[in-house]
C-alpha cells in the first residue's frame, strides 16, 4: 500500500490511452456531431425558409385571384354595357327602319291612291261623256268640248 | 470464519482475510521498485476494452441512424463538452479526450469494486495466482499515475500560457501581493501540490474505503448462517449505493482535472 513503479507503467498506460481516445473516438466523434448539429440547423433554417415561401406565395396566389376577378368582373361589366349599347343601337336602327317603311309605305299608299284616283277620272270622264252622248243623242266631240270636259272633270 | 475457499489457504481468520485481499500480486524487492501485476493486468485490460470500443465505435458510427452504443457513447461525450465549455476557458484540442479517458477508465476501473470480491480471487486460486487485488484504483499508483499526469500537465500548460517568468509571478505574487512574498511562494506551493495530492488520495481513499467495507460486508455471511441475511441486505444495499460512489469519483476527477487545467490556462493579470 505504497506508490510503487506501478506508477510508470500506469502513466504510459493512460497517455496511449488518451491519444487513442482522441484520434479515434473524441475526434471522430465530435467532429460528426458538429456535422450533425450543422446539417439539424439547415435542415431547419430551410424548413423556416419553406414556410416563408409559401407563406409568400400564399399571399401572391391571394393577389392574383383578387386580381383575376376585379378583371372578371371589368369585363363582365364592359360586356353588359356592350350588350345595352347593342340593344339601344338595334332598337334605334329597328325604329329608324320601322319609320323608313312606314313612310315608304305611305308614299306608296299615296301613289297609288293618286293612280286609282286618275285612272278613275278617266273612267268617269269616258262615262260622263258615253252618258251625255246618250242623253243628247249626239256625239260630243270629245276635242271640241275638251275644256269643258276638263272641267267638270276637275270638279270631281 | 472465512467466506471462500480464497482464505482457506492463507488461514481463517478476519485480519488475515481482509490483510490478503489487500494484498497486491507483485514482484520486485520492495520500496519503490515493485510492480503491481494485478493493477497493471486489469487496468491494461479495461485499458484494452476501452479502446476496443473506441476504436470500433469510432469506424461504425453513422450521423444518422445511430445505435444504442453510439448513443450511450454521444450522450457521454456530449456531457463531457457540456463540462469543458461551462468550465474551460478558451479551447484545447487535448483537454476533451483526456477528460473522457479520466471519466471511461476511471469508471471502469472503479467499477471492478461491484464484482464479488472473492469472485476473481478465487479464481485465481485456481490457477495458482495466491494474491490478487481487483480494483486498480484502490493502489495508490493508479491514482496518482492520473494525478500526477494531471499535475504534470498543469505545470506544461502554466508554462506555456503564463510564460516562465508569469509562472514564477505566481508564486511571488499570488495571493497576497509583493510585500508578502515568502508566505505568497508557501501558500501557492501548497495550493499546488494540494492538486495533485488531493486527487490521487480521494480517488483512492474512496475506493479503498468501499473496497474495505465490501470486505467487512463478505465477512459477516462467513461469520456464521445468521450473518448470511444482513450480509445479502448489506451487500445490496453498499453496492447499489456504491455505484453512485465509482460515478461520482470519476465524475469528480474529470471535473477537477478540467477545473485544475482551466486555472492553469487563465492568465494572471493583477491580484
Amino acid at each position: 500500500m505504497s506508490i510503487t513503479a506501478t506508477l510508470i507503467g500506469q502513466i504510459i498506460t493512460f497517455a496511449i490511452l488518451v491519444w487513442f481516445i482522441g484520434k479515434y473516438l473524441w475526434g471522430p466523434m465530435t467532429q460528426m456531431m458538429d456535422d450533425r448539429k450543422k446539417r439539424i440547423a439547415d435542415g431547419l433554417a430551410a424548413a423556416e425558409r419553406g414556410i416563408h415561401e409559401q407563406e409568400l406565395a400564399e399571399q401572391k396566389a391571394a393577389q392574383h385571384i383578387k386580381e383575376a376577378k376585379e378583371q372578371a368582373a371589368e369585363i363582365l361589366a364592359q360586356a353588359q354595357k356592350r350588350a345595352a349599347e347593342i340593344i339601344e343601337e338595334a332598337k334605334i336602327d329597328a325604329k329608324a327602319e320601322g319609320e323608313r317603311l312606314i313612310t315608304a309605305a305611305n308614299a306608296e299608299i299615296e301613289q297609288e291612291v293618286n293612280r286609282a284616283k286618275e285612272s278613275l277620272r278617266a273612267k268617269v270622264v269616258d262615262i260622263t261623256v258615253a252618258a251625255a252622248g246618250k242623253i243628247i243623242k249626239k256625239e260630243i266631240d270629245a276635242k271640241a268640248h275638251g275644256d269643258l270636259l276638263k272641267d267638270v272633270v276637275g270638279q270631281l | 470464519m472465512s467466506s471462500s475457499t480464497a482464505n482457506e489457504a492463507s488461514g481463517p481468520s478476519a485480519v488475515e482475510y481482509i490483510q490478503h485481499h489487500l494484498h497486491n500480486n507483485s514482484i520486485g524487492d520492495g520500496g519503490f521498485w515493485v510492480v503491481n501485476l494485478d493493477t497493471l493486468f486489469y487496468s491494461w485490460l479495461l485499458a484494452g476494452v476501452l479502446m476496443y470500443i473506441a476504436w470500433k465505435m469510432g469506424k461504425t458510427m453513422t450521423a444518422d441512424t445511430p445505435s444504442g452504443g453510439q448513443n450511450v457513447l454521444e450522450a457521454i461525450v456530449e456531457f463531457v463538452q457540456q463540462q469543458i465549455k461551462d468550465i474551460f476557458p478558451g479551447s484545447n484540442p487535448l483537454i476533451g479526450p483526456l477528460a473522457l479517458t479520466i471519466f471511461m477508465w476511471v469508471f471502469l476501473m472503479n467499477a471492478m469494486d461491484l464484482i464479488p470480491v472473492d469472485l476473481l480471487p478465487s479464481l485465481g486460486q485456481l490457477v495458482g495466482i495466491h494474491y490478487m487485488k481487483v480494483v486498480p484504483t484502490t493502489d495508490l499508483s493508479t491514482t496518482f499515475a492520473l494525478a500526477l499526469s494531471v499535475f504534470a500537465l498543469i505545470i506544461f500548460y502554466n508554462i506555456k500560457i503564463k510564460g516562465p517568468i508569469g509562472y514564477l509571478k505566481m508564486f511571488l505574487f499570488h495571493p497576497f501581493g509583493k510585500y508578502l512574498i515568502p508566505v505568497n511562494i508557501i501558500m501557492t506551493a501548497i495550493e499546488e501540490i494540494a492538486k495533485p495530492v488531493s486527487l490521487g488520495l480521494r480517488l483512492f481513499g474512496n475506493m479503498f474505503a468501499g473496497e474495505l467495507i465490501f470486505l467487512l460486508i463478505a465477512l459477516l455471511g462467513g461469520a456464521s448462517l445468521l450473518g448470511l441475511l444482513p450480509q445479502v441486505a448489506l451487500g445490496t444495499v453498499w453496492a447499489i449505493f456504491h455505484i453512485l460512489v465509482i460515478t461520482l469519483q470519476a465524475f469528480i476527477f474529470m471535473l477537477l482535472t478540467i477545473v485544475y487545467l482551466g486555472m492553469a490556462h487563465q492568465d494572471m493579470e493583477e491580484h
